[in-house]
């Protein structure tokens, strides 16, 4: 019906995938034998969308690391450019929205659905809501992909879906909030578990940035295109409020609330300390708020945001740092599983890079340094170290723990890819990192390089054109982590094929010893 | 000590980590526990440094907002002024150079080494953002844009000739002193047959020594009567009208005799900005003594 009366084009197209997908959905849900409810789940919790939702992020993966492979190629080689659906421009935000919002967004939902019940005691609320919470996000993610290869955007960094898609996902939203607060309340515990207060923190605040950032006028209901409510330096403020929290509260809390469940698990040992948690939480969650004017340093912002944005930058260094203590710590009396356990190495790894970019964070929010890393390749691997080390490795530990509990397997198929994977990736972000550390501080050097009476040395096109090299390292660094994720692509697949591998065992761990 | 009671008394299940030696708080989810270690003193005061540090500077700099303003902050700092310090800076200190530049014809800069070698640089700057988008980097072209480091000119190479391209731009619609010109289409609009745009342009290709030229009577009367008065009647070019030279190595769009034909059925013109509506006339005429500078100025 919308595609009928649609003013543009795109709109029209766009109307016409929602009809197919609702389709195409609706058929299968026909068609598909209902599952004899839970017969073989004695649990008593509601692990459907958690099955589902662990395929999902390992497929969001592979499909999000390739676009960004993509993407790196086409910055080291235009040639690739294929336009207009397969610009640059597109394959962009289609690939930073794959890996954030289908990769992550997945990975949250589906880990907090499962952390959540057995951190409760408490099969999830609402019956099948936890189904429409599910596919909803889904349906979002597929509408938001198809719409940047049509060219729909509001161009809004990381929100750039325009206003019917964001309308769809505040309803989804609203019903994961109610989902996780109804969870909440009916829980058999009679505390709840610090990786929910993360949860709930990052469903809470992502819904506020959500509604905010996105309040816009169509202009037609049966139109693609929408005017942003705000205007000039509100605008931009509004937009890297929203921009960092989502780093914040999606990236940062979101995750955390995933290691503060899957690390002591995967460890069996207690977290380290219960008062800092509730500490770094609390002032994670004031600080982190007001820290986005530091992304918009040297600009129309009037000078005392930009110094806010930095000071509340600087607090949020210890408290971000709290939650890398505690993951670590926690490891006290289990140091020895990082020989003989690739998950937990690879929980170790998230944590240590989660460490390494909240500190960078802040040194590259301290005025002077990001007058030489804004707008250059610094920030690429600052985001990337965060991306693919914190949140890639710990949501991969996250779903190698669920997968053989989820489908009663007694193990992985293979230990050892699980250590391929680890390396792959390992490597893959440390060539990222660092390459993208001498391109972007080369970058910045040039961009700011004068001679003695004031004249610019270099042109901008010659800074484009020294880049090069370190573009196609970057790719080849971004290779080896989609190679990673295909190695564990084919782990989970084999495991839920219910398939072990013959293999050498890793090293047997050691016994624990108590303190003298 | 007393928050080890409160403990007690609300968490009965609390007990000692065999491996640790420290206490938990007595929660359980799904097997896991806490353990009740204090917070880590270095982080506490690291933390505690960062706020201070955030206190004195915002008391520096401008930060805490107060209705429409904010506090200035005792620095005194705007981001804005800094900028105009700079920029100021430089500004005065190349004063006397700009100044002489403004004045000096430019036949005067040229000759004097201390104002060339400034206004070379000042040139190379301004080049590197206006010019290198059509003319390259290292000034060298492309097809299409003329390279600007050899010794042929289209429209004429001393010193006062590229400054008035510069300043008028070529073909530019929006100035009337631009410099003009137009190519007959000599096949498109039918004013030479099929077989005569092929004699005059084999003819053309055989003055450079072209694949595929012929140096025949017929092309050359053909020439001398359709072409010779723009590109010269020894096809040297004729600088004042915009005529290039058809003898040398040097092409605008490609070297070869295909290109010949093309430009001879229907030709394409090159459009160059006329820089003075967008720069000064200092900066026109220091990108004229660098462009002059680069290897081919006469």
């Amino acid at each position: 019906m919308f595609s009928g009366l649609a003013v543009d084009d795109a709109f029209r197209i766009h109307m016409g995938i929602l009809t197919f997908i609702l389709g195409l959905g609706a058929i299968i849900a026909i068609r598909l034998p209902q599952p004899a409810a839970d017969a073989e789940d004695t649990t008593g919790y509601m692990d459907g969308p958690v099955r589902i939702g662990s395929i999902l992020t390992v497929f969001w993966g592979v499909i999000g690391f390739t676009v960004g492979l993509v993407a790196a190629l086409q910055l080291a080689f235009p040639e690739l450019n294929f336009g207009p659906w397969f610009n640059f421009g597109r394959i962009r935000p289609l690939h930073t929205s794959a890996v954030i919002f289908a990769f992550g967004g997945t990975a949250l939902i589906t880990t907090s659905f499962y952390a959540v019940q057995r951190t409760t005691r408490a099969r999830l609320f609402g019956g099948d809501l936890a189904w429409f919470v599910f596919w909803g996000y889904q349906l979002f993610i597929a509408m938001a992909a198809t719409g940047y290869l049509l060219g729909i955007t509001q161009s809004r960094e990381y929100a750039e879906p325009e206003w019917y898609v964001d309308i769809w996902l505040t309803i989804v939203w609203v019903a994961y909030l109610i989902l996780f607060l109804g969870t909440l309340l009916k829980r058999k515990e009679p505390h709840i578990y610090v990786a929910n207060w993360f949860y709930l923190a990052f469903i809470v605040t992502v819904a506020l940035l959500h509604v905010v950032n996105n309040l816009a006028v169509p202009m037609s209901f049966f139109g693609s295109r929408s005017y942003s409510l705000f205007s000039g330096v509100q605008d931009a403020m509004t937009q890297w409020w929203y921009g960092h929290n989502a780093v914040g509260f999606f990236l940062t809390a979101g995750f955390l609330g995933m290691m503060y469940y899957f690390l002591p698990k995967q460890a069996e040992r207690p977290v380290y300390s219960y008062r800092l948690s509730i500490i770094h939480f609390w002032a994670l969650i004031f600080l982190y708020i007001w820290a986005g004017p530091h992304h918009l340093y040297y600009t129309a912002l009037p000078d005392w945001a930009q110094t806010l944005g930095m000071v509340f930058s600087i607090m949020l260094w210890m408290p971000s740092w709290g939650g890398m203590i505690n993951g670590l710590m926690t490891l006290r009396g289990a140091w020895d599983k990082m020989r003989t356990d690739p998950i937990i190495r690879m929980m170790v790894l998230a944590v240590a890079f989660y460490g390494m970019s909240t500190f960078e964070g802040p040194v590259m929010s301290i005025k002077s340094v990001n007058a030489l890393s804004h707008y250059t390749d610094w920030t690429i691997g600052h985001v990337h170290s965060g991306a693919l080390g914190w949140v890639g490795m710990i949501s991969f530990g996250a779903v190698y723990f669920m997968v053989p509990r989820l489908w009663k397997r007694e193990r992985l198929y293979s230990l050892r890819m699980v250590n391929w994977h680890f390396w792959l990736a390992t490597l893959g972000i440390v060539v990222y990192a660092a390459v993208m550390w001498v391109s972007g501080i080369m970058q910045g050097l040039m961009w700011r390089e004068y001679d003695s009476q004031g004249f610019l040395v270099y042109s901008f096109a010659e800074s484009v054109a020294a880049l090069h090299p370190y573009y196609v390292m970057r790719a080849a660094g971004g290779l080896l982590y989609l190679a990673g994720s295909v190695v564990m692509a084919v782990n989970i697949g084999m495991t839920i094929a219910g398939r072990t591998r013959t293999e050498k065992p890793m090293p047997a761990p050691a016994q624990l010893q108590p303190a003298q | 000590m007393s928050m080890h009671k409160n403990l007690d008394k609300h968490t009965p299940n609390r007990e000692v980590d065999e491996f640790s030696g420290i206490d938990t708080t007595g929660h359980e989810w799904d097997g896991i526990k806490e353990l009740n270690n204090p917070l880590p003193r270095w982080w506490l005061w690291t933390f505690y440094a960062c706020i201070a540090f955030a206190a004195v500077y915002s008391v520096f700099y401008p930060a805490w907002p107060i209705g429409s303003a904010a506090t200035p902050g005792l620095l005194g700092y705007s981001s804005r002024a800094e900028l105009a310090a700079t920029i100021d800076a430089v500004q005065i200190s190349n004063q006397s150079m700009l100044s002489t530049i403004a004045d000096a014809p430019i036949t005067d800069i040229i000759a004097d080494p201390e104002l060339a070698r400034f206004a070379m640089a000042a040139g190379a700057s301004a080049f590197k953002v206006n010019c290198i988008q059509c003319h390259g980097t290292g000034a060298s072209g492309g097809p299409g844009y003329p390279n600007l480091n050899d010794d042929s000119w289209i429209w004429g190479g001393t010193i006062d000739d590229i400054y008035t391209t510069i300043s008028h731009g070529v073909r530019s619609p929006t100035d009337p002193d631009t410099r003009i010109n137009t190519m007959p289409s000599f096949g498109a609009d039918e004013l030479l047959d099929k077989d005569s745009i092929d004699t005059v342009a084999r003819y053309v290709a055989s003055l450079s020594g072209l694949e595929g030229g012929i140096n025949s009577p017929e092309g050359a009367v053909i020439f001398a009567d359709n072409c010779a008065v723009c590109h010269g009647e020894n096809a040297k070019g004729v600088a004042e009208l915009g005529g290039p030279d058809l003898t040398d190595a040097i092409w605008l769009y490609q070297r070869s005799l295909e290109s010949i034909q093309a430009q001879l059925q229907k030709p394409r013109h090159g459009m160059m900005p006329s820089w003075s509506e967008k720069l000064n006339d200092v900066t026109v005429k220091e990108l004229a003594v660098y462009v002059h500078a680069l290897g081919g100025g006469q």
